[in-house]
């Protein structure tokens, strides 16, 4: 499909590598994103969260007078491309960078951005990415510590569960959830009877469910990338798995089920970010999303629209184009809607670079995910 | 046993599927020395065919039989015309390279020209279950089993039983021989490429829902093909039939009793030992060559 505003954003990338007098009037934002491979859906719906952002502050001005100039790099989905990709924007001295997604690339690309002293506005949900002391690293969503226990809760007070199976994708991404999830079901006294790993991309999951099957836990707990979840979840419908599916963002992500159909019917989970949040400016935002790219966004279109509003209201505070300043002004700092519309939700960044907010329960109800519960911000 | 019986008939759903990919992969190499690495990309891109079919608003079945029609112009006609014909007189190896090249364009255009993302795929039969014995077996695994032997018995009998498949195998066993008895030779190879993008076009309407449409599908399924060619004997259509069965349901006992997280080795662990212990693979015939 053809996308005007990409266009638009890699007209304005390649004049602005070309041209040093337009250069000056943009600031150097890039963006290196799963475009292709098995991480496409989340890389792109971060892309055109962010693509969203870009047009409506350019059209506003720009941050402090410059226009954002956003080139657009792929990562196919790999962790070493993703490196080869941030080695090359660094020579071009960017201000920030946004993306990755997969967390498997974002663990590698972030000590080179840590060297470089160049924030990076990640995707990845991995755990480890901010426990590794680096003040150059922040994310817009919940990283695995602080949404699994919310999970755990629901797996123990809603849901009941005295025991679980687990199902995970074997990369950083899922390694992390897992240890994380498991962790927190040790805590609960809740057994898990049941720990399967599957590959990424992995297309058959029919031995994986008759495992699962096999295993007669109290519930299940699926945590895949999103196209793997709707394959599964295919597969569970197929044969009959009949024990409640709890997840996390990534199991019930309205592209999930789009690709899942009336086999997601009644997957539960926890959705750090979703359009469908009782929150008007959330829908306002997930409208003109879909007006705009003609697909309904998930959770990683809002991680990269945030993402480019945090950019702008930090820069903001600190009055220039300063990366390392922008580092230390981001830790601590709460924005609220009041002050940056464009944040959507109040959000809180500690000096890990972790986001604090509010999140919800959610249930995917006649192919739509309805929002059941609203939870609150962890510090409050 | 109720666990063993879902993932047998499980196994052999998929396995179908392969023998299929790697029936085409033998019937090529026996009539033309056409290795063609870009089978897997030959069952990737019916489903695009089909889900455009369906995007203009012709029904699933009227889609899927405008998906084949298209596999057969473009992945029978043109394969062979374009790429094949021009290639084949430089030997077996700029061939191999042109259609590694092919696998490369035809991954790219489309996800160009659809999407980079998933898309669903509709189903042959609704999801319902049948319970055999204590074991839940999905209809969906099963029509996937019925198709699949439906079109391999269709295609033994074109092959055994009628002039035109005898034709094509005396085409295939000495075309030299084949020419003085009057075979047209070029139409016989062109006719097994016809053949092998229906197999590709019936593949992909099968495996489709399974995998999703996507245009890196063909990565897993071409190698899943070529290992269950090599295993089954590349030389013998039975073979590739004995090696894609073989290569699914080894793919889902060994997930399931051995580990989940090695379920990728396996296979090539029986492929490596048929290599070695076998290398003309389990039904293929030894060929000799004088250099």
């Amino acid at each position: 499909m053809f996308r005007s505003g990409l266009f638009a954003s890699l007209i304005v990338a390649g004049v602005g590598m070309t041209n040093p007098s337009f250069a000056q009037s943009t600031v150097y934002i890039p963006a290196i994103l799963e475009l292709s491979g098995a991480g496409a859906v989340s890389g792109t719906n971060f892309r055109d969260g962010m693509l969203l952002a870009i047009d409506e502050i350019n059209a506003k001005g720009g941050i402090l007078g410059r226009k954002i100039e956003t080139p657009l790099l792929d990562t196919q989905s790999d962790a070493g491309i993703s490196r080869a990709q941030v080695q090359k924007v660094l020579d071009n001295k960017p201000f920030v960078i946004l993306g990755p997604v997969f967390s498997g690339s974002v663990l590698v690309d972030m000590l080179l951005t840590q060297q470089a002293e160049i924030p990076e506005i990640v995707g990845g949900e991995a755990a480890a990415i901010t426990q590794k002391g680096n003040p150059y690293v922040f994310r817009t969503s919940f990283g695995q510590q602080f949404s699994m226990p919310k999970i755990a809760n629901y797996m123990r007070d809603g849901v009941k569960a005295k025991s679980v199976g687990v199902l995970w994708v074997n990369n950083d991404f899922g390694k992390g959830g897992r240890d994380t999830f498991i962790k927190e079901m040790n805590a609960r006294d809740i057994k898990v009877v049941a720990d399967i790993s599957t590959e990424s991309g992995q297309a058959d999951f029919s031995a994986d469910v008759v495992k699962l099957k096999g295993a007669n836990a109290d519930a299940i707990f699926v945590y895949l990338n999103e196209e793997e979840s709707a394959r599964f979840l295919r597969e569970a419908k197929k044969q009959g798995l009949n024990k409640p599916l709890i997840g996390e963002t990534t199991l019930l992500g309205q592209k999930v089920i789009d690709l899942a159909g009336e086999a997601a019917n009644g997957v539960r989970g926890h959705v750090g970010l979703t359009v469908d949040a009782p929150i008007p400016a959330v829908q306002e935002f997930a409208a003109n999303f879909k007006k705009r790219f003609n697909y309904a966004c998930d959770h990683n279109g809002i991680k990269g629209y945030t993402a480019v509003y945090f950019i702008k209201h930090v820069t903001e505070k600190i009055g220039k184009f300063d990366s390392k300043a922008f580092a230390q002004a981001a830790h601590g700092i709460t924005i609220s809607p009041k002050d940056e519309p464009g944040i959507l939700m109040e959000a809180t960044w500690d000096n890990n670079g972790d986001i604090d907010r509010i999140s919800f329960l959610g249930e995917v109800v006649n192919g739509k995910q309805k929002v059941v519960e609203t939870l609150p911000k962890l510090g409050k | 046993m109720a666990s063993f019986i879902q993932l047998l008939v499980s196994g052999l759903a998929t396995g179908a599927i392969y023998a299929l990919i790697a029936v085409g992969f033998t019937l090529l190499w026996q009539t033309s020395q056409t290795i063609n690495f870009a089978q897997g990309e030959f069952v990737m891109l019916p489903a695009f065919f089909i889900l455009a079919a369906m995007n203009a608003g012709a029904p699933f079945w009227l889609a899927c039989l405008i998906g084949i029609a298209l596999s057969i112009v473009i992945l029978g006609i043109l394969f062979k015309v374009i790429i094949v014909d021009p290639m084949l007189k430089y030997g077996v190896l700029p061939l191999v390279i042109s259609t590694i090249a092919l696998s490369l364009f035809l991954k790219e255009s489309a996800k160009d020209f659809y999407s980079s993302q998933a898309q669903p795929f509709p189903t042959l039969v609704p999801a319902t279950d049948i319970h055999i014995f204590d074991a839940v077996v999905s209809t969906q695994s099963l029509a996937v089993l019925a198709v699949a032997i439906l079109t391999v018995t269709a295609l033994n009998i074109l092959l055994n039983k009628t002039r035109l498949g005898r034709q094509m195998q005396a085409t295939a066993q000495n075309p030299t021989l084949a020419r003085i008895l009057g075979i047209p030779v070029q139409r016989m190879v062109l006719y097994t490429f016809l053949l092998n993008a229906v197999l590709v076009a019936i593949a992909s309407i099968l495996v489709s829902p399974i995998y999703l449409a996507k245009f890196t599908n063909g990565e897993t399924l071409g190698m899943a093909a070529f290992i269950a060619a090599i295993i089954g004997g590349f030389n013998q259509v039975r073979g590739a039939i004995l090696g894609g069965v073989i290569l699914g349901v080894l793919d889902n006992l060994s997930a399931a009793y051995i580990s989940s997280q090695y379920r990728g080795a396996f296979p090539l662990i029986v492929l490596i030992a048929v290599i070695l212990l076998r290398p003309q693979g389990l039904l293929g015939r030894i060929e000799e060559r004088t250099v």
